[in-house]
């Protein structure tokens, strides 16, 4: 897929704005223990960043994420979620239930480490799906 | 399109198993707006978390703390659903390698079953 509106202006003021996005969706999934925010709504923005690159710059966003890696991120997300949750089972608590992993910290610490890391979890499961949703429905099928 | 059938029989009999796991489990649920419903007698759960989620897990957004910690499962699915929807939209737009542009590819040639 081509750029549509193939003009310098759009180039310069995407290239300018995509990693002010990209830091802000970073912000946002880091700071979800404190801020309203989080792994899903990070991700959303990850993934908008992304999208904003394919329908202006076009052909040169291919190249820097691939249409394979949407979907491979979303499985790795999901499968690195999973296992977080699995670990805490392997110690003897239950499903998801971080106090108990991490076992020489304090509980409260752990949970706060396994929101942490469930949070990032996400924000990649996501980033990886949206894309992969927008390549689908803008690709025509074509691989 | 050998051993389709099959693949409908299983299909409607895991349809009608959910069904009735569905409607078994929703029986059991309380009537509505019964004063007596296990939600409305044990007020506490929601007051736990608003008084005791700061020291059990150090976070100062309790909807974070709710959401992520207490409610983790609910999450985990609710994240699957997300990844689901993408295999989803791949599995059903994206064209095969074989399968040529010319038509629809579904005329059983060999391009037609081969994935």
């Amino acid at each position: 897929m081509t750029s549509v509106y193939d003009s310098l202006f759009l180039h310069t003021v995407v290239r300018a704005v995509v990693p002010i996005i990209q830091v802000f969706a970073f912000y946002i999934i880091t700071h979800g223990h404190y801020s309203p925010g989080g792994g899903f709504q990070g991700g959303v923005m990850l993934a908008a960043s992304i999208i904003l690159q394919r329908i202006s710059v076009g052909e040169e966003s291919y190249r820097r994420f691939p249409r394979k890696a949407g979907i491979v991120l979303a499985g790795i997300g999901a499968l690195l979620f999973a296992l977080l949750g699995f670990i805490p089972l392997f110690l003897g608590g239950s499903f998801l239930d971080y106090g108990r992993e991490l076992f020489w910290l304090p509980s409260a610490t752990a949970h706060y480490w396994g929101i942490f890391m469930a949070e990032i979890f996400i924000g990649l499961l996501v980033w990886g799906s949206l894309t992969a949703i927008y390549d689908a429905l803008a690709s025509g099928g074509v691989e | 399109m050998a051993g389709g059938w099959l693949l409908r029989l299983v299909g409607f009999v895991l349809m009608a198993f959910l069904w009735v796991a569905i409607v078994w489990g929703a029986t059991g649920l309380p009537r509505r707006g019964d004063p007596l419903a296990p939600a409305t007698v044990h007020q506490s759960v929601a007051v736990y978390y608003i008084e005791r989620s700061y020291e059990e897990t150090r976070t100062p957004n309790l909807v974070t703390a709710v959401l992520v910690d207490y409610r983790g499962f609910d999450t985990f699915g609710e994240a699957l659903v997300v990844v689901v929807a993408a295999l989803s939209c791949l599995l059903i737009l994206s064209r095969a390698k074989g399968v040529g542009r010319e038509g629809r590819g579904g005329e059983g040639g060999p391009a037609g079953g081969a994935q």
